[in-house]
């Protein structure tokens, strides 16, 4: 397989996050570069979602600074980050339950919707036609997560892990340039696992999407992430390939649980 | 060479590739095939489908696909790989469909055995089947898929996108007009026209050569006794190496001139079929069975009213639904009550079923329970047994309307001759017979007799009305110690239609009684268990449950109760049984492909569990290894009670 991966587009320096007296983050600095695989890992607590909700502009630094396709940034909301392409994946389902998969999944591509609420609400003008254009993107990502025979089904009566896939096709269905996926394998048998592995490298590799991903499961990471960072109690103890990860004394101590 | 009745209709179309080029002359915009994709059926016209036979064929060709050649097709149902078929066909080549969802290593001995040099495949998955496979076939030349997803670097030279082929082909015909034409032009209706493998429940699989003839006589005669029209559709989701499929989907179709529909993948095929409504649909019982066994466990889940018209409306056609379909005279109050259920009961759950526009159904594979069978037929959807096997394309009884009988499986079809052996095994034979078994003379020899009567194998009998009631696999029917008779698929598929239970498989000959292992049906017994509060974990401790061995053992009493009234196999009732720990399957060769039981490979598989049944033990510990789908293999274990089941004198017939 081959694969280019391009120039740094997403640049983190020195970031430090607190919540009062807690320190979430402290001082950590890495770069995601464009078309790759990048895990984030670490033992529990120890900041990996918070550092994806400051990429996601859920949460705002104190310190340092964040350069997207190298322009700095300056503070940030969520939509924005959906404006600039940057898809993601929650930790826990954040689903409509009630909805259907196609429901769901059509939500996705509301930030591309250019029809306003009137000619929605209405069914004319720019409505009709645009969300036959989503709807056939949306249909484009069923079949791409082999998902058709639940088209139709409320998200609320799927299995977890079939739910896991759909908040993925979800944020796919935006056309990320970046995907943000916040433990997607969590509480997955093995089958699901590697389905899931497949999908995220089928994603990657077909779409070129750029992928930032926190995984607990060590073999998944190693084996699909091109490069790794580390987290251990709110800051960076390792990063690079995972090779180099594996073997750094930093990382096996923080893992095999040596006292701090 | 065969003899065929309707050659002089056939007007020269005597081969696949002629009927198709035929329609497409006569019925150029109407719809040959559909496929879902994308969410959408996207629709092929005849003249469509012969266009891209032609490109198809010319690019083979192109690439070196020579008449006698053999074309493997692996994958699931889609309209390309139909169309591969036909291609495969005009060049005088042999299209050979294989289990799609068969590991590489099973796919090997076909392959080798063929001697392919050509496969077309569906997807990226089936490519890497190849690819594993490639060391081993030397033969095999070149690849060509469907589904280009995940196929960017692959980037070998033997590997073909199907649409290039196409280009190919369109280029090649253009330069070279009358090329396909001469080759169509050569092929003759005694020409193998596909090759289909047994399933190989013993020994190797064996190559089945049918013949453009035999083929076409086979579907001529199911058409012409069920009347189907080309304005007909059929859902086309069963195995294309199934020899069911390419009678109905391949053969009927052409020689019939309906549409097939694709479903988008194998698991909507339920939501394809509502969808379509298809006029003609075929399926193993088994499908039917958990049909049934799912609007059951819907309607548990229904309001109190509903339940309550549900069964009143389900007794009404019970006593005359059958007979209504069958024409027969039923009194004017019960046809009204049929007619007020119809609205409200029947209607609705053929629409439900997607079986509204159903002409006839069919069914053939195993037995099917005649409760079953009843059940479908009294709520007026026409289905039918039929028989035959993949040496008989599938031909040899039909069930004619109006005649139906829910114990046999009809007269003989047009064409066909049956003849009862000394033994009881049932010999046919017509113009459908396989040609030979590839390379496989001794085979061929041993199969048919001196006069041409292909031995099948299972035994059976003629009615005083010339219809034949199939008992069992000649082999497998075997005797008890004490000398009666003991049809282990007899008693097997009774047991078979409780919804609880899921398989079952009987062991007692030249034993001085029945036992048996019995797998439950997780869906029903699951939804059973949740009902009464029972919590499990999984399919083994499921099937462990007390309360799970009590109402087995319920239904095995109430088979033994029903057996006494049967002189021939009252000996045959069940003992002792137990329930396995889990599920047979084909993925650890419990099971064929077509999902039924190897029986000796279960008995020797399980001979500790057989030696408790037997030995009067109460429990027994076993060890088995598992494969999962993705290759591993694993180990469960559990520790077997075996249950003791009540048996019932037998009543003697008075003298």
């Amino acid at each position: 397989m081959s694969k280019k991966i391009g120039d740094v587009i997403l640049d983190l320096q020195n970031i430090s996050l607190r919540f009062g007296g807690v320190k979430a983050l402290t001082d950590i600095s890495f770069n995601v570069r464009q078309h790759e695989i990048r895990a984030i890992i670490g033992p529990n607590g120890a900041g990996k979602s918070s550092m994806l909700n400051v990429i996601n502009g859920v949460y705002h630094p104190q310190e340092g600074q964040i350069f997207w396709h190298g322009q700095e940034r300056k503070r940030m909301e969520p939509h924005m980050a959906a404006q600039q392409n940057i898809a993601r994946t929650f930790q826990n389902i954040a689903l409509f339950k009630g909805m259907t998969v196609l429901d769901n999944i059509m939500t996705g591509r509301i930030t591309k919707m250019k029809a306003n609420f009137i000619e929605h609400a209405l069914w004319f003008g720019r409505a009709k036609n645009e969300e036959l254009e989503h709807r056939k993107k949306v249909e484009e990502v069923i079949d791409f997560l082999e998902i058709q025979h639940i088209r139709k089904t409320p998200v609320g009566r799927l299995p977890y892990g079939l739910q896991k896939r759909v908040e993925l096709g979800r944020a796919l269905a935006a056309e990320p340039s970046m995907l943000l996926l916040d433990e997607p394998m969590a509480g997955m048998n093995v089958e699901e696992k590697q389905d899931m592995c497949r999908f995220i490298l089928d994603v990657n590799d077909q779409f070129g999407t750029t992928i930032v991903l926190i995984e607990h499961d060590m073999g998944v990471v190693m084996d699909i992430s091109d490069r790794v960072v580390v987290l251990d109690y709110g800051k960076k103890i390792g990063d690079g390939v995972p090779d180099e990860v594996k073997n750094n004394e930093d990382v096996i101590r923080a893992y095999l649980g040596a006292g701090h | 060479m065969p003899t065929q009745a309707n050659y002089a209709s056939l007007d020269g179309l005597h081969t696949f590739p002629r009927l198709l080029f035929h329609h497409a002359t006569i019925r150029p915009n109407a719809p040959a095939m559909r496929e879902k994709y994308l969410g959408i059926w996207q629709t092929w016209t005849w003249s469509d489908v012969a266009e891209r036979v032609r490109a198809l064929a010319c690019g083979l060709s192109s690439l070196g696909f020579k008449r006698g050649d053999n074309l493997a097709i692996i994958g699931d149902n889609r309209p390309h790989l139909y169309m591969m078929m036909a291609a495969a066909q005009c060049l005088g080549g042999v299209p050979v469909p294989l289990y799609q969802d068969a590991v590489a290593a099973e796919m090997l001995f076909v392959l080798q055995d063929a001697g392919i040099r050509f496969a077309v495949v569906e997807d990226q998955e089936q490519v890497d089947k190849m690819l594993e496979v490639l060391p081993q076939v030397p033969t095999l030349e070149h690849v060509i898929y469907d589904d280009p997803r995940g196929m960017r670097h692959y980037n070998q030279p033997f590997l073909h996108d199907i649409h290039e082929l196409m280009e190919m082909g369109r280029i090649h015909d253009r330069n070279h007009a009358d090329f396909l034409n001469a080759e169509i032009e050569r092929g003759h209706f005694d020409d193998t026209s596909v090759m289909l493998y047994t399933s190989g429940t013993t020994g190797k699989p064996k190559g089945v050569c049918q013949t453009h003839a035999a083929f076409i006589a086979a579907a001529q005669g199911g058409v012409q006794v069920d009347r189907l029209g080309a304005d007909g559709d059929i859902l086309s989701y069963l195995p294309m190496a199934w020899v069911g499929d390419h009678l109905f989907s391949y053969a009927q179709a052409m020689v019939a001139g309906f549409t097939i529909n694709c479903p988008e993948s194998g698991e909507t095929v339920m939501t394809d079929l509502r969808e379509i409504g298809p006029t003609c649909y075929f399926a193993p019982p088994r499908v039917f069975e958990s049909l049934l066994t799912s609007v059951m466990i819907r309607m548990e889940d229904a309001g109190k009213f509903k339940q309550k018209m549900f069964h009143h409306f389900m007794d009404v056609a019970k006593r005359c639904g059958a007979d209504i379909l069958d024409g027969k005279s039923v009194a004017f109050s019960e046809r009204l009550q049929y007619w007020l259920g119809n609205l409200m009961v029947y209607g609705p759950l053929r629409n439900v079923l997607g079986m509204s526009r159903i002409r006839v159904a069919y069914t053939a594979g195993a037995a099917i329970g005649p409760d079953l069978f009843k059940f479908y037929r009294s709520i007026g959807i026409n289905l039918k047994q039929f028989y035959g096997q993949t040496e008989t394309c599938a031909y040899v009884c039909l069930q004619p309307d109006g005649a139906i009988k829910f114990d046999s499986v009809g007269p003989p079809a047009p064409g066909v001759e049956i003849k009862i052996a000394d033994n009881g095994e049932v010999l046919v034979k017509g113009p459908m017979l396989l040609k030979e078994y590839y390379k496989r003379p001794d085979a061929t020899a041993e199969a048919i007799d001196a006069d041409g009567y292909f031995m099948t194998g299972d035994a059976g009998f003629l009615d005083e009305d010339g219809h034949l009631k199939i008992i069992d696999r000649a082999k497998d029917v075997g005797k008890l110690s004490n000398g009666a008779m003991f049809a282990p698929n007899y008693i097997e598929n009774k047991l078979k239609f409780f919804q609880h239970i899921k398989e079952v498989v009987c062991f007692g000959h030249d034993r001085d009684m029945v036992c048996a292992f019995v797998n439950i049906d997780v869906g029903a017994v699951g939804n059973w268990a949740e009902r009464r509060g029972i919590a499990y974990s999984g399919y083994a401790d499921l099937a462990g449950k007390p309360e799970v061995l009590e109402l087995i053992r319920e239904c095995v009493e109430q088979i033994n109760a029903n057996l006494i009234h049967d002189s021939m196999v009252a000996d045959s009732q069940i003992h002792r049984f137990l329930v396995l720990h889990k599920e047979l399957d084909p993925d650890d060769d419990e099971l064929t492909r077509t999902r039924k039981v190897r029986r000796n490979f279960v008995a020797e598989k399980y001979k500790v569990l057989i030696d408790a049944l037997y030995a009067g033990k109460a429990n027994q510990f076993i060890e088995t290894e598992v494969k999962f789908e993705d290759g591993r293999r694993g180990k469960v274990s559990a520790d077997l009670k075996i249950i003791d089941a009540k048996t019932f004198p037998i009543v003697k017939k008075a003298a």
